[in-house]
C-alpha cells in the first residue's frame, strides 16, 4: 500500500509530502506520524508541502488535525513550503489553521524547530 | 411582412453612383466624417452600396441575422470596430447608416412619384432593414469599446499592484485606490509568488493609498494576511491613518493577530528588527 516516507533526523521527524494527497492516504499518515512520535518521543515534527499544489477541504483539515496531535503529543510542528495557490485555497476556503506554525522552506522550518526545543 | 419590389433593387443598383455621392454628402454635412480621410469615406460607402444591392438582388433574407447578410454584418463589424479603436463616438459611428436614409428615400420617392401606397410600403421595408443594420453597427460599437476598457482595466489592475523588495528578506506593497475582491485577489497572487520567489520572511502591506476602509476591505486584508502566514511569512499593515484606525474602531473590525503600523517606517524598523539588523550612524 502507498505511504507516505517518515524520515528520522536526530530528535526531529521529517514528513515531506511529495505525491498527491488523497483521502485514503492522509489517514494513513495520520496514524502513521502519532505511532512513529510516540514510538521515539519526538520533540519535533516538520512536514514539507512544498509539492503539494493542489487541496481539498478535507486534505486541509487532515493537515490541521496531524499538526494538531503532534502538538497533543508534544512535539512541535512546523509546516513548510506551503504553495501560494494552497495558501489562497485554503483561505478561501474559511481554513486559517490557526495555532499552526509555519515556515517559507525546511531550513527556516528547522531553525525554528532547534529554536522553540532550546527554550523548552 | 412586405417584401422589396425588384424595381426598387433596381434602382439601387442604377443609381449606385449617385447614391453613393449624396451620401458622403450627407455625411459630411451631418458631421460623421470628422477624423476620417475622404478616400476612405468614398471606399467605404461604395463598398457597404455594393455589398447591401448584391444581397438585395438575390432575394436577400428578410432578417440581418441570416447567413445572406454575412458579409454585411462582417464589412460592419471590422468598420464599427476601426472606429471605436480611433476614438469616433458612438453617434457618429451609428450616423454612416443611417445618413443613408435620407439620400436612398429621395430616390424612391421619385421612382415612385405616383404610386404612393407601395412607395410607403418600401419605404418602410427599407427603414426596417436600415434600421437593424444600424443597431448591429451600434452593437458592434459597443462591444469593440467595452473590450477596449476591459483591457484598460486589466493593465491598470497589473500596474497598481507592484511588489517592491525593501530589503533582503523584506517585501513592500504598496497599495493605491480602492480594494475590491478582484484587486486583492491579484495582489494576493503576486504578493504570495514574490515571497516563494526572493524568500523573504517578512512582506509589508502599505494602506497610505487606500481611501477608505469598511468592512469587505478589513476581511480582504485579513485574508491576504492569514495566506502570508499560512506560506510561513510575517505581514506587517502599515499606514494606516487616524481617520482609517478610526474607521476599524467604530466599525468594530476585528483586526487582532495582525501586527499594524502608523507608517512605512516603522514597519521597516520592525522588519529590520526582527531580522536582527540593526541601522547606525556611520562615525565620522
Amino acid at each position: 500500500m502507498e505511504r507516505i516516507p517518515i524520515l528520522q533526523m536526530g530528535d526531529y521527524l521529517l514528513v515531506t509530502i511529495q505525491v498527491d494527497m488523497h483521502d485514503q492516504l492522509a489517514l494513513t499518515l495520520q496514524d502513521d506520524l502519532s505511532e512513529r512520535i510516540s514510538k521515539m518521543s519526538a520533540r519535533g515534527v516538520l512536514i514539507d508541502i512544498s509539492a503539494l499544489d493542489m487541496v481539498d477541504s478535507f486534505i486541509g483539515r487532515m493537515i490541521g488535525m496531524i499538526s494538531g496531535l503532534s502538538r497533543i503529543m508534544d512535539a512541535e510542528t512546523v509546516l513548510v513550503g506551503m504553495q501560494p495557490a494552497v495558501a489562497i485555497t485554503l483561505v478561501e476556503l474559511g481554513m486559517t489553521l490557526p495555532g499552526v506554525s509555519t515556515a517559507l522552506n525546511v531550513e527556516r522550518g528547522m531553525a525554528l524547530l532547534r529554536e522553540r526545543a532550546h527554550v523548552q | 411582412m412586405a417584401v422589396l419590389q425588384q424595381q426598387t433593387v433596381d434602382l439601387l443598383k442604377t443609381s449606385e453612383k449617385e447614391l453613393a455621392a449624396r451620401w458622403i454628402t450627407d455625411l459630411e454635412a451631418s458631421g460623421s466624417t470628422r477624423n476620417l480621410k475622404a478616400d476612405e469615406i468614398k471606399q467605404q460607402t461604395t463598398e457597404f452600396l455594393r455589398l447591401l444591392t448584391s444581397v438585395l438582388s438575390e432575394g436577400g433574407a428578410q432578417t440581418i441575422m441570416a447567413a445572406e447578410w454575412e458579409e454585411v454584418r462582417q464589412f460592419l463589424e471590422k468598420l464599427s470596430h476601426q472606429r471605436a479603436l480611433a476614438g469616433q463616438d458612438s453617434q457618429q459611428t451609428a450616423g454612416f447608416i443611417f445618413s443613408l436614409k435620407g439620400p436612398l428615400f429621395a430616390f424612391l420617392q421619385t421612382e415612385y412619384a405616383d404610386q404612393p401606397v407601395v412607395l410607403a410600403e418600401q419605404l418602410w421595408e427599407l427603414s426596417q432593414l436600415l434600421d437593424a443594420l444600424g443597431m448591429h453597427t451600434i452593437r458592434t460599437y459597443q462591444k469593440s469599446r467595452e473590450a477596449v476598457i476591459k483591457r484598460q482595466q486589466e493593465e491598470l489592475l497589473e500596474l497598481s499592484t507592484p511588489v517592491v523588495k525593501l530589503w533582503d528578506g523584506v517585501l513592500a506593497l504598496p497599495m493605491i485606490g480602492t480594494l475590491d475582491s478582484q484587486r486583492t485577489q491579484v495582489v494576493m497572487e503576486s504578493l504570495l509568488q514574490r515571497i516563494v520567489d526572493t524568500g523573504s520572511e517578512i512582506a509589508i502591506i502599505d494602506i497610505t493609498g487606500v481611501p477608505t476602509v469598511d468592512t469587505l476591505v478589513a476581511q480582504h486584508l485579513l485574508k491576504t494576511v492569514t495566506a502570508i502566514r499560512l506560506m510561513g511569512a510575517d505581514c506587517i499593515i502599515s499606514g494606516v491613518r487616524p481617520q482609517i484606525a478610526q474607521t476599524i474602531v467604530h466599525l468594530g473590525l476585528d483586526l487582532q493577530g495582525v501586527v499594524t503600523k502608523a507608517n512605512l517606517a516603522d514597519a521597516l524598523a520592525l522588519a529590520l528588527r526582527r531580522l536582527g539588523l540593526t541601522v547606525a550612524k556611520a562615525a565620522v
